[in-house]
């Protein structure tokens, strides 16, 4: 396992008042999402624990561009990576925030 | 004197040598490899039906079996090298020379002997150029074809999958060739006739059917949220604002994913009957819900699919049968029906470049064309008006008056980022450029070129090529939908932000797509066993796809 951690400005807070969001699992190829609100509402924390090796870069790469594009701030957020895809990993975030919004089912 | 049928002299002449193997026109089956060195000369240009789908299995092993003393020097032409036994003609020095189209399974073995000069390569062609050249300068001297039965007279019935046959035939017997075909059985009455006896000198009973391999069935339950997320951009982004309603898909699982969206997201985004009701299109068991739920008035078929022929037969206001009730398919016809009559070709690619290429040849792989290049180009000779054509010709050139612009076929590559093996789909080089240079082709093989692709799709967003105006907005508008591959890395983003606020990208927020809805539970059938519920038991899949 590799285990990265990303503490980054996030510039748009989540929006909703959900306490917490799962997404996703963990197999191979996917991965889950943990979200949880926390911290400063225009920080968000990024807990990474992957199978996959050697992959630094594109983790830096997918999690910039996750919290310039989506409202994320006031996130802490745990990732269960099964060496999932950076499309993947991207469209699993995107859901995370997302489903953090949504009224509790 | 200059003797002027010399062709039909030699016609007799192999139809005289042929004679003492057969009983009238069918060939005693035990001597099938003596008939075949009788009738063939060293040189000559040979079609061994290969097409996309049905092959003639039998003629192929007889072919192969054949004395190289006897039988060498072949060129073959034929659509489909398919078979192992299509390249070991090659190997066995039966064969030399091969024009074809595509090689799918074959692709890993025809360059591994195209690199150590088994074959000598005349091109690489798409399926209509082919049939173009067997009635110019590729014309068989000898087809050996492949029917579902014959009668004693020669008649041939093609069943479904009639595909390239009556094209081959016309060239080849009209041409001066000779025509063998092997059938399942001899009947006394056929269901109908598609080739006409006096077309077809030889029969063989090859006492089974030819063989025919499922191309195009993708089980829903193999899609990913990623395929789902695209198709909904496509369906979003392009053919809803675009009003496209004739068009061809590809065969991959993004194409796959828009068949079954329809019935759901399609529906709640109020588009039937705006969209995808006429299509030229192989009958793809994914688009079952969307024919079930009447979205879809006619489809022209390339060739047929295994397991769907109960279900065509029974839905003949959809697709195009004869006499007996089942499916005519035509593959020139409807690649022509491609090239003229359809406003859209989406489908899936291997790489893409900077400037909008895109190939399925990588360094070891020479998979062909298949009928792609044709329905993923601009048909320069097209003439009549349609909405989305006027509306994709007015956005390439917004300046030229109306009445004298050319409209545009939309052409769209649609994939993710990363293919299988985590290949990424963006490459600075294409590998076709490196199979050129080793193989010393004077043309790459380019699948789709960029000046005919007008749209990209990645789960990133949808670049718009019609809408750049130079070589540097349009290699920023394939970085900005490349995502975390190098080429997307490499991306300008103050240009990209440019380029979105111009909606040459959308990304799928800007097209208001929620990423909850990427979810399995949007698809129509999620499973092989859905579509065939769907069909009310018609589709019958091959055991293969069977997991219930």
């Amino acid at each position: 396992m590799e285990k990265l951690s990303y503490d980054l400005a996030a510039p748009v807070a989540a929006a909703g008042t959900r306490p917490i969001a799962l997404v996703g699992v963990v197999a191979s190829g996917n991965l889950e999402v943990l979200l949880e609100r926390g911290g400063a509402p225009d920080r968000c924390t990024i807990e990474v624990n992957t199978a996959a090796h050697g992959f630094r870069e594109l983790w830096d790469a997918v999690t910039a561009d996750f919290v310039a594009r989506r409202p994320a701030g006031g996130l802490r957020i745990a990732i269960n990576d099964g060496g999932a895809r950076p499309d993947t990993v991207s469209l699993r975030l995107a859901q995370g925030v997302r489903l953090i919004e949504e009224p509790e089912a | 004197m200059r003797q002027w049928d010399t062709r039909k002299r030699t016609r007799a002449d192999r139809i005289a040598r042929g004679e003492p193997f057969a009983d009238g026109k069918l060939i005693n089956p035990a001597r099938l490899v003596g008939f075949l060195e009788a009738i063939l000369r060293p040189g000559d240009r040979v079609c061994l039906e290969g097409d996309n789908q049905k092959q003639a299995d039998l003629l192929a092993r007889a072919l192969a079996d054949a004395d190289p003393a006897r039988v060498h020097d072949l060129h073959m032409v034929q659509s489909g090298v398919v078979l192992p036994e299509h390249l070991d003609l090659f190997d066995k020095g039966i064969a030399k020379r091969l024009d074809f189209s595509y090689s799918g399974p074959q692709s890993a073995r025809i360059a591994r002997m195209l690199f150590g000069g088994k074959i000598e390569l005349g091109a690489v062609h798409t399926y209509l150029e082919l049939f173009a050249r067997y009635f110019v300068d590729l014309t068989p001297q000898v087809a050996l074809i492949a029917a579902v039965s014959a009668d004693r007279h020669g008649n041939l019935y093609t069943g479904p999958n009639t595909e390239d046959t009556p094209t081959v035939v016309e060239a080849t017997t009209f041409g001066g060739g000779l025509v063998v075909a092997q059938v399942g059985e001899i009947v006394d009455r056929l269901p109908r006739v598609d080739i006409p006896g006096d077309q077809v000198h030889f029969v063989v009973d090859a006492k089974k059917p030819f063989y025919v391999e499922p191309l195009f069935t993708r089980d829903p339950a193999a899609m990913t949220e990623t395929q789902i997320l695209t198709a909904m951009m496509a369906i979003k982004g392009l053919y809803a604002p675009y009003g496209v309603r004739r068009l061809n898909h590809g065969i991959g699982f993004n194409t796959a994913a828009i068949e079954l969206l329809l019935p759901t997201y399609g529906e709640k985004l109020g588009l039937k009957g705006k969209i995808c009701t006429h299509w030229a299109l192989n009958p793809h068991p994914t688009l079952i819900p969307a024919i079930e739920a009447g979205w879809v008035e006619q489809i022209h078929c390339f060739g047929s699919e295994v397991g769907m022929e109960d279900y065509l037969a029974a839905r003949s206001d959809i697709f195009f049968t004869g006499p007996d009730g089942s499916l005519r398919s035509n593959r020139a016809f409807s690649q022509t029906a491609g090239l003229y009559a359809c406003d859209m070709f989406i489908g899936s690619t291997l790489q893409i470049d900077l400037s909008g290429h895109s190939s399925t040849v990588t360094a070891d792989r020479v998979a062909g064309f298949g009928g792609a290049p044709n329905m993923g180009s601009d048909a320069r000779g097209r003439r009549h008006p349609s909405a989305p054509w006027l509306q994709a010709g007015a956005e390439a050139d917004s300046d030229t008056p109306a009445p004298l612009r050319r409209g545009r076929k939309l052409v769209v590559q649609i994939g993710e980022t990363f293919g299988e093996g985590n290949a990424p789909l963006f490459v600075e080089k294409l590998g076709a450029l490196e199979l050129a240079g080793k193989l010393d082709l004077p043309l790459a093989p380019i699948m789709v070129y960029g000046d005919d692709t007008t749209h990209i799709v990645t789960e990133e967003g949808i670049a718009n090529l019609l809408l750049c105006r130079d070589a540097d907005e349009r290699e920023q508008a394939i970085r900005g939908v490349a995502g975390f591959t190098e080429v997307g890395r490499g991306r300008d983003k103050a240009m990209v932000e440019r380029l979105r606020a111009r909606k040459v990208i959308q990304r799928p927020e800007d097209l208001g797509i929620d990423p909850l809805d990427a979810n399995r539970n949007m698809l129509a059938a999620r499973s092989i066993k859905d579509l065939m519920l769907a069909s009310g038991g018609l589709y019958r899949p091959p055991s293969r796809f069977r997991n219930w």
